[in-house]
């Protein structure tokens, strides 16, 4: 029980508490600490990769022998691991090799475009979704119609008012984002650092324990 | 079926065309709108252009291919002004293995375009293992904490990095990405080393830094597609960022237009009943 | 315009075309395509960090200097002791790794994150109240819009009253923040599209646009 559970939370107690009361004393000692602790971290993080590797490889295998609904795609998956790797141990992995090839030309490629999908979704959802039921919803349709054609060129072209000595979009964009955005996004700011602060000293006192595994 | 209940219902697919429409044809017409220069982006412009040549830049690339179209014409636009004013740069990949393969291609062009020497003039780090730890490591040791460059050669037998012990040899850190990783650069690198942070992030992270920039935490900012279109129209030289904004105006257009016909459809088909 | 003579663009090329025909429906194409990138990806991560962690920060520090880096042995055994958690049995020997980098984590974060997300956030809200043709109350806006969106996330207290008033004005506040977030999202997506047009009308077909 001591091993299993008592010795991974006192592990993280005196970790805790070392790293920060390291950082309020500026001592030879102290930065000593700071140095290893890096490193021991650094080399933990490393060699705790391969568990990342291994699941990937195993679930692809396991999908594979049992021949689950559209096993042929994990020998694709497999295959370009297997490909990646022998692209760099022949050509190395610089920018003319085919390593770098495969990623820019392939990988990086079909990663852009599915994200580029999103364009197609979002173009959907501003149709259907984004109703104004509300004044608080029509303030948001607002805002966001307001910074959509102040972060574009076309909203100065637009802003004919201008002539008037009023602001074009660009400057209510402007204003919108640096005053009231920055106010809202301040307090969501100070309620995530508030948040974290409560989760890190609840993981150093042992009151956190799902890291654990509940067990 | 009305009217306004055929518009409600409108099928996704001619949604879909229109918004193509809108983003490729602006490339075949294109109107030559000004592009303004954001207070933000300037001050990143000011930052660098103020740089002499012994001064180095660390530029961290700490992003995907999702979100290469908004990110890799910043990093080409800032590469090419520190090349412009012979500022020295040391780039990495911190907080995205995946920005290795996205950057180290077009730093190699953008250095050969400008005749720059590796080791003297730029130095291409990679990424190794650690994120905030890096971060950390490089206030205390810089060569320490990252050994070797990308290539596997020794920091110290650079002459660029073998000048660099941690943050106060470094005048600006430069974060791209499309995630929070600019504020663990604030968190880490700002608060305890004081080192001089600048953020290039997508706009869906752009409406969310504004507290940081306000607070002096960042120095300067570029936000998504047009930041880095601010950045090309500073250093004179329009790329993909330039390329883009009409398509961007175009689009954005469209979208609004959709919200206002999809919420005409849903009130009018509404108000029959 | 001059069609591209890199076989590598039209590679991408065809790539980027199999991933855009999911929006009729998924296929075939899409799946390969999907497939294909999934472990591309998992194996350029491989050779990095194979290259740059385990050679480039293990192996040459412990190579140079044994002598001052040997202690780098210890941690690397506790990572691979990671392992363990596919082995129900000794699952509990990944725990010291895990235990290690979220209490050295927690305590690396705790001043920093006080300093930079708390204090210093604070201090950049208590501004002077000025109505200078450069202030225009902009500041005095700052303040209110901060506090009143904080009260709005205090849930300790009913929002009843002044208390409820003032959570109702942080609404406000708070869905102008999610308009802007809003309106920037829609740039970025659209952003995303644009640079794959900009792939295929530029590197593809070779159309000269700036």
């Amino acid at each position: 029980m001591f091993w299993k559970k008592q010795l991974p939370i006192i592990i993280v107690f005196l970790s805790g508490v070392i790293m920060t009361v390291q950082y309020f004393v500026p001592l030879h000692a102290s930065e000593f600490v700071f140095d290893n602790y890096i490193k021991w971290g650094i080399s933990i993080g490393i060699f705790a990769a391969i568990l990342g590797y291994f699941s990937f490889i195993r679930v692809h295998i396991m999908k594979i022998t049992k021949k689950a609904p559209n096993w042929g795609y994990s020998i694709v998956a497999l295959a370009g691991v297997v490909l990646m790797i022998v692209a760099a141990l022949i050509d190395g992995t610089d920018t003319n090799g085919y390593y770098m090839k495969f990623y820019l030309y392939i990988c990086a490629s079909i990663n852009a475009t599915v994200f580029s999908l999103l364009a197609f979704y979002i173009s959907s959802a501003a149709y259907r979704a984004f109703r104004a039921r509300s004044s608080q919803a029509v303030a948001l349709l607002l805002a966001a119609t307001i910074v959509m054609l102040g972060r574009v060129p076309i909203g100065d072209y637009f802003s004919f008012w201008t002539h008037w000595g009023l602001p074009s979009f660009y400057d209510m964009a402007q204003w919108i984002l640096n005053v009231p955005n920055m106010a809202a996004k301040r307090a969501i700011a100070l309620g995530v650092g508030l948040g974290s602060l409560l989760m890190t000293l609840k993981l150093i006192l042992g009151i956190e324990r799902t890291y654990l595994g509940g067990e | 079926m009305n009217f306004w209940e055929k518009l409600e219902k409108l099928d996704r697919r001619i949604i879909y065309i229109i918004i193509t429409l809108a983003v490729v044809l602006p490339f075949f017409f294109r109107m030559g709108l000004p592009i303004k220069i954001s207070p933000e982006t300037k001050a990143i412009y000011d930052y660098i252009q103020n740089l002499s040549p012994t001064d180095v830049v660390f530029i961290s690339g700490d992003y995907d291919p999702q979100v290469d179209a908004e990110l890799t014409p910043m990093f080409e636009a800032i590469v090419r002004h520190c090349f412009e004013r012979n500022v020295k740069i040391v780039v990495s990949n911190v907080y995205n293995p995946q920005g290795v393969g996205l950057v180290e291609p077009r730093l190699k062009k953008l250095a050969q375009e400008y005749k720059k020497v590796y080791g003297v003039d730029y130095v291409f780090l990679g990424w190794k293992y650690g994120y905030s730890l890096l971060i950390m490591g490089m206030g205390r040791d810089f060569k320490g904490t990252w050994q070797t460059d990308y290539y596997n050669t020794s920091l110290e037998d650079l002459p660029l990095t073998s000048k660099i012990n941690n943050y106060n040899d470094i005048a600006l850190v430069i974060s791209l990405t499309g995630s929070g990783a600019y504020v663990a650069w604030i968190y880490y690198a700002y608060v305890q080393f004081k080192a001089k942070i600048a953020a290039g992030i997508t706009a869906v992270m752009a409406a969310d830094s504004y507290p940081y920039l306000q607070a002096g935490q960042l120095i300067g900012l570029l936000g998504g597609l047009r930041g880095a279109a601010e950045y090309e129209q500073l250093i004179h030289h329009p790329s993909l960022g330039s390329a883009g904004m009409e398509a961007q105006s175009w689009s954005h257009i469209a979208i609004i237009l959709f919200i206002i016909l999809g919420n005409l459809g849903y009130f009018m088909s509404r108000k029959k009943k | 315009m001059h069609l591209s003579t890199d076989p590598w663009v039209w590679i991408a090329f065809f790539f980027t075309l199999s991933i855009f025909t999911f929006l009729w429906k998924d296929n075939f194409l899409y799946k390969l395509a999907e497939n294909v990138t999934v472990g591309i990806g998992m194996g350029f991560w491989i050779v990095l960090w194979w290259n740059q962690t385990v050679v480039g920060q293990f192996w040459t520090p412990l190579s140079t200097d044994f002598g001052s880096n040997f202690h780098l042995i210890i941690p690397a055994i506790m990572g691979l002791f990671m392992i363990t958690r596919i082995i129900p049995k000794y699952a509990w020997m990944s725990r010291y790794a895990l235990a290690f980098t979220i209490g050295s984590g927690a305590g690396f974060g705790l001043p920093r994150v006080i300093q930079g997300g708390v204090l210093q956030q604070l201090y950049a809200t208590l501004l002077p109240i000025n109505f200078t043709s450069v202030g225009l109350g902009y500041n005095l806006i700052i303040i209110i819009g901060t506090l009143s969106s904080l009260i709005y996330f205090f849930f300790s207290k009913e929002h009843k009253g002044a208390i409820g008033g003032v959570a109702k004005l942080g609404i406000w506040f708070l869905m102008i923040g999610f308009g802007a977030t809003f309106g920037y999202t829609v740039m970025a997506r659209l952003s995303l599209f644009i640079g794959r047009v900009l792939f295929i009308l530029k590197d593809v077909f070779g159309m000269h646009l700036f």
